[in-house]
């Protein structure tokens, strides 16, 4: 189907904001009579707060206030507390200082005397399982999401009988399908592997600060945020308010890579200290904060056990992980990843064991591809290594596992909604040149090796259920309300475009409604999880097809007939065959407002949210409302997917390489936005190619210090390290379980740059799996050389 | 823990050298000279050091540029980085410090960033950046030479209680060319050469160069020893720009057709100073600048290193940018 809008270019009305410097953060927001706020952070790992002595402080010229743990009401353990007098990582929170400067606010935390005492500690996870080895807090050592907070060790004999495999003992949960033993028993070649898969912050460019400030019981609260509606109840939760009191402001987001998808408590403590003193709070999150409170993608040690045929499919898979949580509740990676494994290689059989240990270590969260990413960061050179055994070519090996549009995914075995990966794998293939170019893997000149390689990668795409809303004024102009929030991908707008196509709309005639509360926004989902194009395009269908239900209705009533006589076009609603009989917009407006009822928004559906219901209600009488709630169809899990391509020329001598070429392609569904997929698919890669091969999170054991705590230490990419020439496409074949076509595709991005570049390094030094990320230089030299690596064979957090 | 707040101090800014030799005379250690103040905002921001008063050198004009002197050159210790690696008459005679000075960190920091006060920055120890009392913070003890310690970017020369390493690209680069420092005080000047310059822990833990309080740095002085020689600079780092070296060598050598007649190779990022490589410079001279010169000088270079646990690579890494900076292979300065 010709589309007028989808798959055509546009420029988003943030991007002249943006570049312009008009674009406000939360940080560029100020109210009068406004006070800045500065945190003190634990120095230790693992402590008690016995006493906190802040006289001296509050004595000081311009110091307004305080804020302590006894000031706010934490979640139960182990959520992330607000402010605590346990940290249990170095930068936790203990209390917040107010003064009329933020130099005197500072210099106040200098002079407050905190009595610490000291506390056991460890960064390492899987050593911590030891029943001699301390745990990470006073409570309970194991837990997340969907996994009962406890206290779980291992036995002696757990790591005494473990031989060169990683230690297993018992796991929090697990799962199998089919016959695994019998599985295995078939298989011609058998890959027993342990691996790391490194942690790795999330570098927001803007630290995650936030103000607030009351006027007439409500709380204006500026953050920064990937999402709108969806964080709303629980931010408005930590501040103890109903959410019809919070008036939130995310307009712009400088990146949050998932870690800013949900309510965090740094945004709601402006908020209570603003409540407490009576002032406006401006709480600045600097640089090197950011390393401590801004979160990180949670790090893997496991073993997987891989089965395969002659034929280089997939049989049998046997894969423990065990996640590293931070000091606090984080995410469950470590049950996503078998997922990623089950649907991009199709095992019969296969056993699943998790564990998530909490360790000294910052908050953990979501990070673009949280657990499916880490998965084939560690299958996918896995996968080659099998081929290499096999004598089978490694793209050959993939489209033999690869799934099709009926192949199931975890461990409920249900389907997915659309699967192309074998369309991305030979279509980015041909682009790249596959076969042309194997001719020259291996070549050397001088010390450098050139070395190509493939890598894929899986992420759910899209949920259902969310609300739609929209209305049509009499100026003919038509308002798109969307409350899915600005992660900074220009979704926002892309997905809208969804409504103003089923309206036949030019651009020009849509306004789009975001980033405000106060701006009338639908209880939408945030925007994460790669699910924001299949998520929002349903939503927006439904409301436009309500608005348009709407206005052949009215036309009908005006103009007699039924309103399936009807059709729009040109802004206008016309009786079929007649042209000339008919209204525009604006004038079906005008008498959508003098009908009221359902057509204004004075009549709403029953099943939408409450939220959207005070959004539509704000709005009623100002025009034809489109509202509904997206009960549309939705057969097998929404799934994205990518293939990507790599050459590298590998420098022996330095353990450096060059990305001389990348070709990414994505299994998005009906590509809806070109320049901002061609966007996705680069800005992916480098930072697939950042954590695959340079990003750095240490901790010292000693003492629980971080020693990544700046740009320069942790180490993202530059300019300089990613590929010389990025080629992109889109396999654009339509998901059909979205009304257009459309489904996300964010995440799986990051992952197949981070496997296929894996996978070149692999390949260029001999076929050796490093089962880790990142791969540095001292790695590849310390391989090359014949030299033992520095790191323990399962050591987390080092070097 | 890092604050990244900057706190109050005296700001002076003077803008003649005279005005600042008196104030760093007046001010001793309550005085912090500041250049670009690419390592200096670093320090004071984090609160990790403190001083009451900040000398900020960046207005004295006469401090900046690049002049000729009898047979060399003088550089101005307040000339940007970016200055030093396009200047003509560096890159005609001294091409190993443009492009030592061309891998300094990033465009943005090679612009503010001065050639003074690269040679002076402190070292990029994560934990002694990170306010810990080790022994060059005036503690008694290193957390970075234990079995623990992560120790990746540390030493595998000269270590003496600390490890640390000097991050300086064009530290080596000049130690190569046999410069020297011009530094001034109010009692006159002193030129010290780069060898003298830098110090270790062994001659002096805290203090990573022999400038003392009331001195100034004001100048390079390199001499035409070295102009035009056979150059050869090659930096590893993580990343390809804004990171510090894994490791760097510099060399520079004196052909007769194809027999080494001179030789001098420095490397950065193996010790707290700019590491001279004495026996395989003694080793060159006199040898065909071949691929055996350069096998046996790769086999001498990393005689007497101690790597820590977590540095082993250097050694194979430093045997390889020898051997490359004879053969000439890998990247090169000329």
């Amino acid at each position: 189907m010709a589309h007028k809008l989808l798959g055509q270019d546009f420029t988003p009305h943030d991007v002249v904001a943006k570049v312009t410097g008009e674009a406000k953060y939360a940080e560029d927001f100020r109210a009068e009579g406004m006070v800045f706020a500065r945190l003190l952070s634990s120095p230790y790992p693992h402590a008690r707060v016995k006493s906190i002595d802040a006289t001296a402080a509050l004595k000081m010229p311009g110091v307004v206030g305080i804020l302590t743990p006894d000031d706010v009401k934490n979640p139960a353990p182990p959520e992330i507390p607000l402010l605590t007098l346990e940290p249990g990582y170095v930068g936790a929170p203990i209390l917040l200082i107010a003064a009329e400067d933020e130099t005197t606010a500072q210099d106040a935390l200098e002079k407050i005397r905190i009595d610490y005492e000291p506390l056991p500690f460890h960064v390492d996870p899987l050593a911590s399982m030891h029943p001699d080895k301390p745990d990470a807090r006073t409570d309970g050592n194991v837990g997340a999401s969907g996994v009962k907070f406890q206290t779980l060790k291992w036995t002696r004999e757990d790591f005494a009988n473990a031989g060169t495999r990683m230690p297993m003992g018992k796991p929090a949960q697990e799962w199998t399908f089919g016959d695994v033993d019998a599985a295995f028993a078939q298989c011609k070649l058998v890959l027993d592997e342990s691996f790391v898969h490194s942690s790795n912050s999330h570098h927001s460019l803007e630290p995650r600060t936030a103000m607030a400030y009351w006027q007439n019981g409500k709380c204006i609260l500026h953050v920064s945020s990937q999402s709108q509606s969806f964080i709303a109840p629980a931010l408005a939760g930590m501040i103890g308010i109903p959410p019809t009191d919070l008036v939130l402001v995310a307009e712009y987001c400088g990146g949050g890579f998932g870690s800013k998808g949900g309510a965090y408590p740094l945004q709601a403590l402006p908020a209570i200290f603003s409540r407490k003193i009576n002032r406006p709070v401006m709480m600045r999150i600097n640089r090197a904060e950011e390393y401590y409170h801004g979160s990180a993608r949670l790090g893997f040690q496991g073993q997987v056990k891989l089965g395969f045929a002659e034929n280089g499919k997939l049989l049998a898979a046997d894969l423990y992980v065990i996640q590293e949580n931070g000091a606090c509740n984080s995410f469950y990676d470590f049950r996503n990843a078998p997922d990623a494994l089950t649907v991009l290689y199709q095992p019969e059989a296969m056993r699943w064991r998790g564990l998530p240990v909490h360790a000294n270590s910052p908050i953990r969260s979501a990070q673009r591809g949280p657990g499916y990413n880490q998965m084939v960061h560690i299958m996918e050179p896995l996968l080659d290594k099998a081929a290499r055994e096999l004598k089978i070519d490694r793209l050959a090996i993939r489209l033999v596992n690869a799934p099709d549009m009926n192949s199931p995914v975890g461990p409920q075995r249900n389907p997915v909604s659309s699967c192309y990966i074998k369309d991305a794998l030979q279509k980015g293939a041909e682009i790249f040149g596959w076969q042309q170019r194997l001719a020259r893997n291996g070549q050397r000149n001088g010390s450098k090796v050139t070395a190509i390689a493939v890598g894929q990668a899986f992420h759910p795409a899209g949920f259902s259920g969310f609300d739609g809303l929209l209305r049509i004024l009499p100026t003919g102009m038509v308002h798109i309300h969307t409350g899915v929030g600005n992660l900074g991908t220009f979704s926002h707008s892309s997905t809208s475009r969804i409504a103003a196509e089923v309206l036949k709309l030019n651009w020009d005639d849509v306004v789009i409604e975001r980033g405000d509360s106060r701006r009338n926004l639908p209880w939408n989902i945030g925007q994460f999880g790669s699910n924001t194009n299949f998520t929002m395009a349903r939503t927006n269908f439904v409301a436009a097809t309500d608005a348009l239900a709407k206005l052949k209705e009215i036309a009908a009533k005006r103009f007699g007939g039924s309103p399936d006589s009807y059709d729009i076009d040109g802004k206008r609603v016309f009786r079929k065959g007649s042209p000339g009989t008919g209204m525009s917009y604006g004038e079906a407006a005008q008498r959508a407002i003098q009908l009221g009822g359902k057509y204004d928004g004075h009549e709403l559906p029953k099943d939408i949210n409450p939220m959207t219901q005070v959004s539509a209600t704000a709005i009623a009488g100002t025009g034809l409302v489109g509202v509904a709630k997206d009960n549309l169809p939705m057969k097998g899990a929404p799934s994205a997917f990518a293939a990507a391509f790599v050459e590298i020329e590998l420098d022996t001598d330095t353990g450096k390489y060059v990305i001389v070429e990348y070709v990414g392609v994505a299994d998005c569904g009906t590509v809806i936005h070109p320049s901002g997929l061609e966007t996705q698919i680069k800005s992916g890669a480098v930072q697939g190619f950042g954590v695959a091969g340079l990003e750095r999170i240490v901790y010292d054991p000693q003492n629980g210090l971080p020693a990544s705590v700046g740009l320069y230490q942790a180490k993202p990419p530059t300019y300089g390290d990613v590929a010389q020439r990025f080629r992109v496409a889109g396999v654009d074949k339509p998901d059909p379980s979205s009304p257009l076509g459309t489904k996300g595709i964010g995440e799986p991005l990051l992952g197949c740059a981070g496997s296929a570049l894996l996978c070149a390094i692999s390949e260029a030094v001999g076929g050796h799996a490093f089962n880790r990320t990142p791969v540095v230089p001292d790695m590849i030299l310390n391989h090359l050389a014949g030299r033992p690596q520095a790191h323990g064979a399962l050591q987390v957090n080092c070097q | 823990m890092l604050r990244d707040m900057m706190p109050n101090f005296e700001l002076y800014q003077p803008d003649s050298l005279d005005t600042a030799l008196d104030l760093a005379h007046r001010l001793g250690e309550n005085g912090w000279l500041v250049g670009g103040g690419q390592d200096s905002w670093d320090w004071l921001k984090n609160r990790t050091k403190r001083t009451p008063a900040v000398v900020d050198l960046s207005g004295i004009a006469t401090l900046k540029g690049v002049r000729e002197t009898d047979g060399g050159i003088e550089i101005g210790a307040l000339t940007p980085l970016t200055d030093v690696e396009n200047n003509a008459l560096v890159r005609e005679r001294y091409a190993l410090l443009a492009t030592a000075a061309g891998r300094v960190a990033s465009p943005q920091i090679r612009n503010a960033g001065t050639l003074g006060g690269n040679l002076c920055q402190d070292t990029r120890c994560w934990y002694y950046r990170g306010g810990v009392d080790c022994y060059r913070a005036g503690g008694n003890t290193c957390y970075a030479d234990t079995p623990e310690g992560q120790n990746r970017e540390h030493a595998i020369f000269g270590a003496s209680r600390c490890v640390a390493v000097t991050p300086s690209d064009t530290a080596n680069a000049l130690s190569a060319l046999d410069a020297s420092m011009v530094i001034h005080s109010r009692g006159g000047e002193r030129i010290v050469p780069a060898a003298e310059f830098f110090v270790g822990p062994d001659v002096n833990i805290r203090h990573m160069t022999v400038i003392r309080p009331g001195e100034i740095l004001t100048a390079i002085r390199i001499p035409g020893t070295w102009a035009r020689a056979h150059f050869h600079f090659e930096k590893v780092a993580d990343r390809a720009a804004w990171d510090f070296a894994l490791l760097s060598v510099s060399a520079a050598l004196r052909l007769e057709g194809e027999t080494i007649r001179d030789a001098r190779l420095v490397c950065g990022a193996v010790a707290c100073v700019p590491y001279r490589l004495h026996a395989v410079e003694q080793a060159l001279i006199g040898s065909a600048r071949n691929e055996d010169a350069a096998t046996r000088a790769a086999a001498l270079a990393a005689e007497g290193a101690k790597p820590l646990n977590f540095n082993q690579f250097k050694i194979p890494l430093l045997q390889n940018l020898v051997r490359r900076a004879i053969n000439g292979a890998g990247s090169a300065a000329t």
